[in-house]
């Protein structure tokens, strides 16, 4: 089995590849046994990068987004609907939290001065880039929606751009749902199918809050039914996603802040149908509850998600079940 | 909606057999890296993890290399350290180059993209440093560099391939742990490598991100393990995010529909079913309440 | 910046996703590798480790902008390990100075100062300390020198650097010349010099890829010489068996087959145990040891062995702690002193041990006349065989389980490989390096692997061997070309101090009359005409006298404690670090804190350069920076991009580096400094007509100088070392010497380097166009040889062992030797050529003499001198050990050298009172990320992230023991002094049992220091100054020491803390002093 012996040739073709076989000299000893431990992992280090992102801006952006796009759908159905004040509240609501979100977004990026890359390519692959577009293709509307709102400048083009953000305002409003699951952040992607009604509920909630608490009590009956909708919808959501990923849930489940978001949800949108229809007073602090709600929702996923990617464990074990499930399947066949 | 996730890779597709069974642990593939790519250093933290101490791939260590010591034996190796079994494991660890890479799908700028050697490279001067590829990469390779504020990771020394050079890293191991070349030929090897292994009593050798059908379309730079993936940090079965995409644009379609009925009816259906709030505001037309 | 929408190139091109070339950016389309943009290419070598890896140099615009490794390189085949990768950083990083500084004294710190205006000054001193300190005479002998100079360093730098600093100085009169090669590997020389010859390793690095079973001992080989670990692996692909003794389990043991835990300083034991396992049991290579080796030999009827004097050998003198080694010799044959080596003579009429004189000899092949009495049936109850069987009788498999912990199944899976693998068809191979060298006897542990592979007949043969594992890039080059007190170049010995004596009297006596040292008076000659050329004359026996003389030992270590009593007042420190490096750092430091002046040369603000404002003694309180007198210059060195020359790689291999870019600022190489050091000298000196300046002044000093900085050409030093004729044409090799003065020779072993007036070392053939041999890569010495001896790898007859291990075999029909490597013999001289009688130098040596350069022609299993300590190696206890000798009634080995001062303590060891206060045994080692003292990897950031702290190895059973934590930090403590480190629990540190007991041993890398970008403390502020009398090389493998959590005191309480551990131990001047 040894082969080295002197050999002429040039070196480059004696050099085979070193394919050398460590421990290969002989039998070994018995020894003790050391058990193998349960789960291994390399020194309990994530074996994901946690995202980057910051919490103000990246939470704060999936919740003004969705404010700004379930605002902005609010804000077509009252005008359709006649009802001008809370149209207003919802366009200029829309527009603010619409110019948040982008600060939000350009103030987390690396080099914000190179904001306009995003458009450099349209990529369906990437949330980001089609959020990017959607962008694009809402926030001159619902500027456009608002400026007229408030000026009352051009109102045909004004209504016209009022119903074109209200259309693309959901897409805005949820596709950051799957902007944050199109990742590997384990409590993230597994609840890819959940998230996005979650999101468009707590918009909603939050869309609803933010008519409750600006417009005046005549004009809010949208609002305060949204906002019950959206509160029921973002928490049927939530148990079902919690639900749905078992052992992944737990960060979720442990999050106060998730847990406080839902309260205050619920909360304003029980307050804000009974209380809220009478006092202008309830109606704002149940719309701000909502708006409260709406925003801890969000930090709450979000800081669920980061740590679901920190603890290696949600990685890991959930690939571990998986493999071992497709394996057996495949030994059955 | 759907797109096709299988890139067409045209050209012949090179990558990297990091055999660790043969890693002396020296990181001179990390040094080489550095140098030729002018990473800077990360940090002068001692971490007490056996002779890692630059604890993971990050945008500052593009290749790193990982050091286990476990009671566990290696094949037949005798290590005389008492009465149990011991071995040190060492595995240099790099992007793996997915045939699915999640981090270049999801790049809204196109600063990540498929080079012609099947490669995946992010372009500095494009990076906006938004930070999606970061957690989009299941293995946790890239990562976003505190000073330019862009994404950086290993670019299979892109510049050097197209020069007809073999990556630094590659170059510099002294004991061919990293072996650059066809990645088929590589996969043919690696064959033969783990066979050979197990035959000669490694039975824990296995190879890692080398099956095409795995959740990332198989790496372009592929393993031999002598041990479970997340002993070394790696995942066990990492899946692209991106493959379910296409789900994710349907349920937030879905969810964005809703949104649209659900306000509508909230508005338009007030008055006339009144029963989900009992309010008496909302009516159809233009009534102020 | 994009020109085209790549949204449109999307839209309208194959690429829809835009995942591929759509999202390429312009910048990305121009992308090119810069090793493609470089004005040129420049070939260089390593300047860390002594594997000696290619490298290619890329150049643009003046400047370096990569270096890689260089793919033609046999040893290297293109791979550098992370030293090597990060040469880029270490030459062009911010980590290095520019700029020539000064510290006036008592001054608190730096100041600029003017390169020329500095070199200056340093002459001025130089002169000056040398009228104040001459010593024409030393106890009534002419020794024409002065003491008041040292300088240190040469294992950094170029072959000819090392030259013209050995040549300056010694016409300068300054003996105290010394480098890292006392400290590393100096043992070496002595243990493989007196066993077959040379101080060398006898065979080369790709050659390993033809072993069947690879012992690795005393080395870290995978961490510290990586590169060249890739041909262990290749012999492992091909079938051959690793094995790993040593105390921690290493990134080497990782990968080999058997990993075997030894305790520290217990190898002497364990190979011995493996002799008399092949002894006893007739595995030894039967006609190979009758023929080649002096097993045959019959020694004198009134040697006693350690066997019989329990640990002793006959002729030891308890009052001169030394050995009167005459009952060593052979029967039969005149003893050196009687053929008139008045050298021993002298010193032994002194009563003192020879200096280094050992290690002369040891590296030349020993003097002997007459003809050994010889029993080739080996049944001779006085032949050596039947000798070394008594001597390791006691080495059973239970004494190895005793003194080195090493469990008996394993010691026997390495007898079994080994035996298994070696014979006429397989070879074994040893490879070790500092774990060994590194021992109050040092020596001797190379000593038993060279007797073990002579028996197992492994010498001389391909994948055979003894790979000694060197340090430097050239610290074989600065032990050839010496900076070494007591070598001239090519090992002929520095003359010591005696009554008139004449050139012919010192050649009668150093000269051996058999073998190829015979020929020293040409080798010695010549190099006196390269030195003062016309001014040598046979009249004046060619300024033989003009040689300073030696009166004792003069070591680094001598050095220090001659600074700490004020003798020696001016240091020049080029490219070392011994306030990390040497051991009991802090005496160095005091030391230097004593001195008048200190001049620094190196790349980076080192330890020692700035110790009088930042060292541990000015935190302590112990030393005051206004108090400290010296003055301090410190200036930038040039590196190896930035200057030509050679470096002598690890296996005696000579290659040359060019320049590629122009040093910066006050940088230069230290040829340059050397060269114009010496040149305003002579110009402040000139017209004097004091003879102490004569030979400064008549020295051969007109290099020719190129370029802006007046740098002077490497290759005519080259040319010089190499020698030419009265024609003044480059010599072909050592052969062609004359003893009339006709020729002239820099280093008669380097001779042939520039044969043709071609620079060899600069020969770069690619590896892929040559046979494993590579001869056509760079040059070796001797005559190009790359495995040593190699007539072994033929059977008396001339053929080979076996088809399988061909090397080098006799042509019947050429008359010739012939083969792959160039014959280590006479290529002429048949197996059948036997001397006749009276016959002299080569001669005499018959055609089954593998070992030309002994007077016997044969490997030494036992030497009948050269070696001080005894013929035998024999184990004795390291200085400080927690263990009791259970071999011999000796603790320690008898003839250590031990230097009692307050600051170097010395520990009770095993049984004796207070011993237990050190319980633990310490060893230091490196790391594959950093580089020794740390000059060249502490200031490298891509080095010293990947080690970025100071820490000790300790098991979980000793970490259990005295509440260490994983992560924290201990304190170490000796009697020296206590450092502090990171705790790393691991199993790789096993705790061993000895006849009982648990030992615990605690492993320290040395490479920590105060300055740069990583820091912590220095483990030899632990060590002490204890050294191998035959190569004053120090004990730093092997300490005891406690351990305790928490970090260490600081300010005064750090020294009250060490005394109050002396105190508990009852320690004081004589504590292990004694014989
Ligand atoms: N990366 C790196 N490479 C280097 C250097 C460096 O600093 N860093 N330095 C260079 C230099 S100058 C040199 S001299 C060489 C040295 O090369 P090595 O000698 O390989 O280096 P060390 O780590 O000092 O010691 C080797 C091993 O000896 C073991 N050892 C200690 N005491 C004993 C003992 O009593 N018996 C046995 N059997 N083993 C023992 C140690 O645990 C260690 O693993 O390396 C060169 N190469
Ligand atoms: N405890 C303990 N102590 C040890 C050892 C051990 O194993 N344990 N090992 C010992 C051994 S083997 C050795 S070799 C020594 C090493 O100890 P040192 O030789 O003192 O350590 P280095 O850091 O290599 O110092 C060499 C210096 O030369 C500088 N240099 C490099 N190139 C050049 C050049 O071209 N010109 C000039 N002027 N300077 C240059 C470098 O920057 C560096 O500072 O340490 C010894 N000490
Ligand atoms: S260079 Fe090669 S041997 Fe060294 S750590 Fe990297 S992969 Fe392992
Ligand atoms: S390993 Fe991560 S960073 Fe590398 S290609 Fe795959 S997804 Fe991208
Ligand atoms: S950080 Fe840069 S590379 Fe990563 S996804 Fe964003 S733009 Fe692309
Ligand atoms: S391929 Fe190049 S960029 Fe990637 S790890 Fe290796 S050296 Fe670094
Ligand atoms: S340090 Fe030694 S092994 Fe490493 S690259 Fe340099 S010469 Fe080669
Ligand atoms: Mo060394």
């Amino acid at each position: 089995m040894s082969q080295t012996d002197v050999r002429m040739d040039g070196s480059a073709e004696l050099r085979g590849e070193r394919e050398a076989t460590p421990g290969s000299a002989g039998r070994r000893r018995e020894r003790l046994l050391v058990p193998k431990a349960e789960f291994d992992s390399y020194y309990g280090r994530p074996v994901l990068h946690e995202p980057t992102w910051q919490a103000p801006d990246i939470a704060g952006y999936l919740f003004l987004g969705g404010l700004a796009g379930a605002s902005s759908t609010l804000a077509a159905a009252a005008e359709l609907t006649g009802r001008p004040r809370l149209a207003r509240v919802g366009k200029v609501g829309a527009v603010c939290a619409l110019g948040g979100s982008l600060y939000a977004l350009i103030h987390d990026l690396g080099r914000p001065e190179r904001f306009v890359n995003m458009l450099r390519v349209f990529k369906v692959t990437s949330p980001m880039s089609v959020g990017t577009w959607l962008l694009s293709a809402y926030g001159p509307q619902a500027g456009l929606a608002a400026a007229a709102s408030l000026t009352g400048v051009a109102p045909g083009v004004g209504r016209a751009a009022t119903v074109g953000a209200g259309l693309v305002g959901p897409a805005v409003a949820t596709y950051t749902a799957a902007l944050i699951c199109d990742t590997a952040v384990p409590a993230w992607h597994e609840g890819y199918r959940e998230m996005p009604f979650l999101f468009a509920g707590s918009a909603t909630a939050s869309a609803g809050g933010l008519g409750m608490f600006a417009a005046p009590l005549d004009e809010a009956g949208p609002a305060r039914r949204a906002a019950v909708l959206g509160a029921a919808v973002e928490c049927v959501a939530a148990l079902r996603m919690e639900r749905r990923l078992g052992p992944l849930a737990e960060p979720l489940k442990r999050s106060r802040l998730l847990r406080l978001g839902e309260a205050l949800s619920v909360a304003g949108a029980v307050a804000g149908a009974t209380v809220g229809r009478r006092s202008r007073v309830a109606a704002m602090a149940a719309g701000a509850a909502l708006l409260a709600g709406s925003a801890c929702t969000r930090f709450g996923i979000f800081q669920a998600g980061m740590e679901s990617a920190r603890d290696p464990r949600y990685t890991v074990q959930p690939q571990r079940r998986r493999l071992a499930k497709t394996r057996a399947e495949r030994d059955l066949t | 909606m759907a797109f096709d996730l299988r890139e067409q890779l045209d050209g012949r597709r090179v990558g990297f057999f990091t055999d660790t069974s043969i890693c002396i642990g020296c990181k001179a593939c990390e040094v080489a890296c550095k140098e030729w790519n002018a990473v800077p250093d990360d940090g002068m933290e001692f971490t007490g993890m056996s002779y890692d101490n630059t604890v993971g791939l990050s945008a500052d260590t593009w290749r790193h290399v990982a050091f286990v010591e476990q009671r566990r034996p290696l094949g037949h190796q005798e290590p005389g350290v008492g009465d149990m079994d011991f071995r040190w494991l060492m595995a240099s660890d790099v992007c793996k180059h997915c045939t699915h890479a999640a981090c270049l799908d999801v790049c809204p700028t196109g600063s990540l993209f498929r080079t012609e050697f099947g490669t995946v490279v992010v372009q500095e001067d494009i990076c906006n440093g938004c930070g999606y590829c970061v957690p989009a990469c299941p293995f946790g390779v890239i990562g976003k560099r505190e000073t330019s504020g862009t994404a950086a990771k290993c670019t299979m020394c892109y510049d050097r391939l197209g020069a007809g050079e073999e990556p630094a890293c590659a170059k510099t191991c002294p004991t061919d742990s990293i072996q650059f070349g066809d990645l088929d030929e590589l996969r043919e090897r690696a064959d033969r490598r783990l066979a050979q292994l197990r035959e000669a009593g490694t039975t824990s050798a296995r190879l890692y991100g080398h099956d095409p059908d795995d959740g990332v379309g198989g790496t372009g730079a592929f393993f031999l393990l002598l041990d479970e993936p997340e002993v070394y940090g790696l995942p066990p079965d990492p899946v692209v995010t991106t493959r379910d995409l296409p789900s994710m644009w349907r349920h937030a379609a879905v969810a964005a529909l809703g949104l649209v009925a659900g306000i509508a009816a909230v508005t338009w259906t007030g008055t006339s079913t009144g029963t989900s709030t009992g309010t008496s505001t909302g009516t159809w037309r233009g009534r102020r309440g | 910046m994009d020109l085209t929408w790549p949204l449109l190139r999307q839209l309208t091109g194959a690429d829809r996703t835009a995942r591929g070339p759509a999202a390429k950016s312009a910048k990305t389309e121009a992308l090119r590798a810069r090793t493609t943009t470089a004005d040129r290419v420049v070939k260089s070598v390593c300047p860390y480790c002594a594997v000696g890896c290619g490298q290619n140099v890329y150049v643009r615009d003046e400047k370096v902008i990569q270096i890689e490794g260089d793919p033609d390189s046999p040893i290297s085949l293109g791979r550098l390990c992370p030293k090597g990768a990060a040469s880029l950083q270490l030459t062009t990083g911010e980590g290095r100075m520019h700029k020539a500084l000064y510290r006036p004294p008592g001054g608190a710190g730096w100041q600029e100062i003017d390169l020329g205006t500095a070199m200056e000054m340093i002459a001025d001193r130089i002169i000056a300390t040398r009228r104040e300190t001459w010593e024409w005479e030393h106890g009534g002998r002419r020794t024409a020198r002065t003491m008041g100079i040292a300088s240190l360093g040469g294992a950094t730098l170029d072959n000819e650097e090392n030259y013209l600093i050995k040549k300056l100085l010694t016409a300068l009169g300054v003996v105290q010349i010394e480098n890292q090669a006392r400290v590393c590997h100096s043992s070496t020389v002595v243990g493989l010099g007196t066993s077959f010859g040379r101080g060398g390793a006898t065979t080369f690095m790709q050659d390993l890829q033809h072993s069947d079973c690879v012992v690795i001992q005393g080395s870290n080989f995978a961490e510290c010489h990586p590169v060249g670990f890739q041909w262990v692996m290749e012999a492992k692909a091909r079938g051959a068996v690793v094995i790993h003794v040593d105390p921690r389990f290493t990134r080497t043991s990782a990968v080999a087959d058997v990993h075997v835990p030894i305790r520290a300083g217990s190898d002497v034991a364990f190979l011995g145990a493996i002799i008399n396992h092949v002894l006893e049991n007739e595995l030894y290579f039967h006609e190979y040891v009758v023929n080649y080796t002096n097993a045959a030999t019959i020694l004198r009827e009134d040697f006693r062995d350690a066997e019989d004097l329990d640990g002793l050998f006959s002729g030891f003198g308890e009052e001169s702690r030394t050995y009167d080694t005459d009952s060593w010799q052979y029967e039969g044959m005149s003893t050196v002193a009687a053929s008139g080596d008045r050298d021993t003579d002298f010193e032994r009429r002194e009563g003192r041990t020879p200096p280094g004189r050992p290690e002369v000899q040891g590296s030349t092949g020993m003097p002997l006349d007459g003809s050994p009495q010889r029993d080739e049936t080996l049944r001779h109850p006085r032949c050596v065989l039947q000798v070394l069987r008594r001597h390791f009788a006691r080495y059973t498999p239970e004494m190895v389980e005793r003194v080195c912990g090493v469990p008996r199944h394993l010691f026997e899976e390495v007898c079994r490989h080994l035996t298994e693998n070696s014979g006429p068809d397989k070879t074994a191979e040893f490879v070790y390096a500092v774990g060994w060298t590194q021992h109050s006897d040092g020596s001797q542990f190379i000593r038993a692997a060279s007797i073990l592979q002579l028996l197992l007949g492994n010498i001389g043969r391909p994948g055979g061997g003894i790979q000694a594992l060197r340090g430097h890039a050239s610290i074989q080059g600065s032990s050839d070309v010496p900076t070494l007190f007591n070598l001239l170049p090519g090992y002929i010995p520095m003359p010591h101090a005696h009554e008139n004596e004449r050139l012919h009297d010192f050649l009668l006596a150093d000269a051996p009359h058999k073998g190829f040292w015979a020929n020293m008076p040409s080798y010695l000659v010549s190099l006196l005409k390269a030195w003062w050329g016309e001014s040598a004359q046979p009249d004046n026996d060619y300024r033989f006298g003009w040689l300073p003389r030696l009166t004792g030992s003069h070591s680094t270590y001598d050095t220090v404690l001659a600074q700490l009593e004020g003798t020696c007042k001016g240091y020049i420190l080029l490219g070392e670090n011994p306030a990390v490096g040497s051991a009991n750092s802090k005496m160095q430091r005091l030391g230097m804190a004593n001195l008048d002046w200190l001049v620094v040369r190196d790349f980076s603000l080192i330890e020692s350069a700035t110790w009088w404002k930042d060292g541990p003694e000015i935190e302590t309180g112990e030393l005051r920076t206004e108090d400290i007198r010296t003055e301090v210059f410190f200036l930038p060195a040039a590196s190896h991009t930035e200057k030509n020359g050679s470096f002598t790689n690890t296996n005696r291999l000579l290659q040359w580096h060019h320049q590629a870019v122009e040093p910066h600022g006050d940088a230069r190489s230290d040829l340059w400094f050397m060269y114009h050091l010496g040149r305003i000298i002579r110009r402040k000196l000139a017209g004097s007509q004091d003879p102490m300046d004569q030979p400064v002044l008549d020295l051969t000093w007109d290099y020719p100088v190129e370029g802006e900085t007046a740098e002077p050409s490497a290759e005519a030093v080259l040319a010089e070392i190499n020698g030419w004729d009265a024609q003044g044409d480059p010599l072909p090799g050592y052969h062609a010497l004359k003893d009339d003065g006709s020729t002239a020779c820099g280093c008669w072993i380097y001779c042939g380097v520039y044969a043709d007036g071609v620079n060899q070392a600069a020969r770069r053939k690619p590896a892929s166009e040559q046979d494993w041999i590579s001869a056509e890569w760079a040059w070796a010495w001797p005559a190009n040889r790359r495995i040593l001896y190699n007539r072994a790898s033929a059977r008396p007859d001339g053929s080979p062992w076996s088809e399988r291990k061909r090397l080098v075999w006799w042509d019947d029909e050429a008359q010739r030797w012939t083969g792959h490597d160039v014959p280590d013999f006479e290529a002429g001289k048949s197996p059948g050529y036997r001397p006749p009688p009276g016959a002299q130098g080569v001669e005499a040596l018959s055609g089954i003499d593998p070992f030309i350069m002994q007077a016997d022609g044969k490997g030494w299993l036992f030497a009948p001198t050269g070696v001080v300590d005894g013929p035998l190696p024999t184990h004795y206890e390291p200085q400080d050990s927690p263990v009791v000798n259970p071999l011999y009634g000796r603790q320690r080995s008898p003839v250590r050298k031990v230097y009692p001062h307050e600051h170097n303590r010395y520990q009770p060891s095993g049984d004796e009172p207070g011993a237990s206060v050190y319980p633990y045994v310490v060893t230091t080692y490196r790391l594959t990320e950093h580089f020794t003292a740390g000059g060249m990897s502490r200031f490298t950031p891509y080095l010293s992230e990947l080690q970025p702290a100071m820490f000790c190895e300790v098991s979980p059973a000793l970490a259990a023991e005295r509440g260490l934590v994983h992560g924290d930090w201990a304190t170490i403590i000796t009697a020296r002094n206590a450092i502090e480190a990171r705790v790393l629990v691991t199993d790789r540190i096993p705790s061993l049992h000895l006849n009982g007991r648990v030992l615990h041993q605690i492993g320290l890398p040395f490479h920590f220091g105060r300055n740069g970008v990583v820091t912590g403390d220095a483990a030899n502020e632990l060590s002490s100054i204890s050294l191998d009398p035959n190569s004053h090389i120090q004990e730093v493998k092997a300490l005891s020491a406690d351990i305790r959590p928490g970090r260490r005191p600081r300010g005064p309480a750090l020294p009250e803390l060490v005394k109050a551990y002396q105190r508990r131990a009852g320690i004081d001047e004589r504590t292990g002093t004694e014989v």
